[in-house]
């Protein structure tokens, strides 16, 4: 820490420098150890858009919550959806109210619930970024091979290096450096985020999750900034490759194919979401039952200003909604839904 | 939701590898990881080993932290 504080005065100014951890598991090990507060004379962490989750729109919530409530269905999910609201509730409170969701720890045990459920038409509600993407494709390939009927996969999957792109070219506001995800690079590989530093002119290192890792990035983000250096750095080479891991990009090449997808707050991102290739249309629930998120036009989702909080143009309590129409219970963006998120810690 | 840990694979069969997690073993899908075999460590992501841990390249993290932060990486 004392190094960071050091590096932090060869830079100028006094104000703390902005970092966005990207990642939602590294704003907990920032909130967790205190290094949020403690560094907090040096650097400002922001957290980004980074919970799979907390990113899902309110609009895919309602879908899947109404379809759950559906005869002869099972909804299968990981558990931290169960409770991320929608305009209509979570699925947590309507399972309560009698909707069938089931829990799954891993995408392929969604196999053996299908299996289980012969009668009911089993639909895995498949959240994540690139680290939980390459499970649903395995899920898909496999029900293929085992020709399962009552199986299908209703795809909220979205691409990090896309969000990322979005964000950081979208109008003003100063980022420092952005610490990456260390396990969606696991599998995407350094090179996939390349583009921030070449085309962007973000420097930006991939780290671990352990608190030295992270206090080490910043380091190396305030060290490149210093020098007036920008590039991508490695700081977690015990699992993240260049090229990443390739039978997993396959697996998802193979099933999936970018589209445009909604983020909570971030509205629509071109090429940022995985829909299911034709070739797979017999899995892709949004085929096999028509589901169509309501996309409800204006309202207040519009005016959510999650995209300038991130990128550090205005602070939490300019937006208009803070605290009144938006709060932790009722959280209209990304920002206000984890805990970690710049407007829940500054309510 | 995007934590993966590092787990120690004990043994492989087709698909399939045997790990040893929080002081029991568990069954994961090893078909992202081919080439992982038992004595490895990979991640595990919902159930999926996602990549291979370089021990390698984890000793040299080790390493470059103790060397940099030394005694005071701890605090
Ligand atoms: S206060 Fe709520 S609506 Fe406003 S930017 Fe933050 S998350 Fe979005």
């Amino acid at each position: 820490m004392r190094r960071i504080r050091s590096l932090r005065r060869r830079l100028p100014g006094d104000d703390p420098v902005p970092i966005m951890e990207v990642c939602g598991t590294h704003s907990h090990v920032l909130g967790k150890t205190g290094l949020r507060e403690l560094l907090g004379d040096a650097v400002e962490y922001r957290s980004g858009p980074g919970c799979p989750v907390c990113v899902t729109d309110p609009t895919d919530l309602d879908m899947l919550v109404r379809f759950a409530l559906q005869e002869k269905v099972l909804v299968a999910a990981y558990g931290d959806l169960l409770r991320v609201p929608g305009t209509e509730g979570s699925l947590l409170e309507q399972k309560a109210r009698g909707a069938r969701v089931s829990l799954v720890y891993s995408a392929l045990d969604v196999l053996e619930l299908a299996r289980q459920n012969e009668k009911q038409q089993v639909v895995f509600a498949a959240t994540g970024f690139e680290t939980t993407a390459p499970g649903t494709a395995l899920l898909i390939l496999e029900a293929k091979a085992a020709g399962l009927k009552n199986l299908s996969v209703l795809s909220l999957h979205k691409l990090m290096p896309p969000a990322l792109r979005q964000l950081l070219s979208a109008g003003r506001g100063r980022i420092e450096g952005l610490i990456l995800p260390g396990h969606v690079s696991a599998v995407t590989g350094r090179r996939a985020f390349d583009f921030l530093a070449s085309e962007l002119g973000c420097r930006a290192v991939v780290a671990g999750f352990e608190p030295l890792d992270v206090l080490h990035a910043t380091a190396l983000l305030l060290e490149m900034a210093a020098a007036g250096r920008c590039a991508v750095a490695n700081a977690y080479r015990r699992v993240v490759s260049e090229e990443g891991n390739t039978a997993a990009k396959e697996a998802m090449a193979e099933v999936f194919a970018p589209e445009a997808a909604l983020w909570r707050g971030l509205g629509e991102i071109e090429d940022s979401g995985l829909g299911i290739k034709p070739g797979y249309a017999a899995f892709d629930a949004r085929r096999r039952f028509g589901l169509e998120p309501g996309r409800a036009p204006g309202g207040g989702r519009e005016t959510c200003r999650c995209g300038e909080v991130l990128r550090g143009a205005i602070r939490p309590p300019e937006c208009p909604l803070f605290g009144t129409k938006c709060t932790p219970a009722h959280p209209q963006g990304v920002c206000m839904v984890s805990t970690e998120g710049a407007c829940a810690s500054y309510f | 939701m995007c934590l993966a840990m590092p787990v120690r694979v004990l043994a492989v069969e087709g698909d399939l590898a045997t790990i040893e997690i929080a002081g029991g073993t568990r069954i994961a899908s090893k078909k992202l990881v081919p080439e992982i075999k038992a004595g490895d460590y990979g991640l595990l992501h919902a159930g999926i080993i996602i990549q291979k841990v370089d021990p390698e390249q984890a000793r040299q993290t080790l390493a470059l932290y103790e060397e940099i932060y030394g005694q005071s990486a701890s605090r």
